[in-house]
């Protein structure tokens, strides 16, 4: 089942509120998708860890309905 | 995860100076982010072990525990989880993962 780009925003603000969420639909099919997320909390952190991070946001979605989701992240 | 499973997943990720976990062999790739992955790693001319999780489901969800990552590819080097292709691509733009992968193949 592919996931709406506001879902994804919703979830990863849930989990880090004051993420910077910019979402691209790669392929114009609801299901692959590019996000970019930039976050104050990221600072510090290896990029493995910021991925993590939003991951964890994602939960079991990432890897299922979320196959294809190209994460790029930055610290604000 | 059987702890067979996590101990068949630690072996390789300790015993290989660089391992990548993809779908596919790196001849034949079978999904996007594990070609490029794959693509990455040629490009830096580095001799890497890989294994074929679509072989193994107890590896292909295993794994995934292991490294508390959700997706594959996934690459280790040095016994340690480094990243998936997002960040293997981020690495190598910046130069870190060739440095990274040739401390690594030469201090093992």
């Amino acid at each position: 089942m592919p996931m709406a780009a506001d879902d994804i925003i919703a979830l990863i603000r849930a989990a880090i509120p004051d993420a910077d969420v910019q979402i691209t639909d790669l392929a114009g099919d609801g299901d692959h998708y590019a996000a970019r997320v930039v976050s104050a909390s990221f600072a510090g952190l290896p990029l493995r860890k910021q991925h993590q991070a939003v991951y964890a946001a994602l939960g079991h979605r990432m890897g299922g309905e979320l196959h294809a989701l190209q994460l790029k992240t930055a610290a604000a | 995860m059987t702890d067979d499973t996590n101990a068949r997943i630690d072996a390789v990720v300790k015993n290989n100076p660089v391992v990548l976990f993809m779908k596919g062999s790196p001849l034949f790739p079978q999904c996007g982010f594990s070609s490029r992955a794959v693509a990455i790693l040629d490009h830096l001319n580095v001799e890497y072990e890989s294994v074929d999780v679509l072989q193994d489901q107890g590896i292909r969800q295993g794994i995934k525990a292991y490294s508390d990552w959700p997706t594959i590819p996934q690459l280790y080097a040095n016994g340690e989880f480094v990243g998936g292709s997002d960040i293997m691509m981020e690495m190598y733009e910046s130069g870190e993962l060739a440095t990274l992968l040739k401390r690594d193949t030469t201090a093992g």
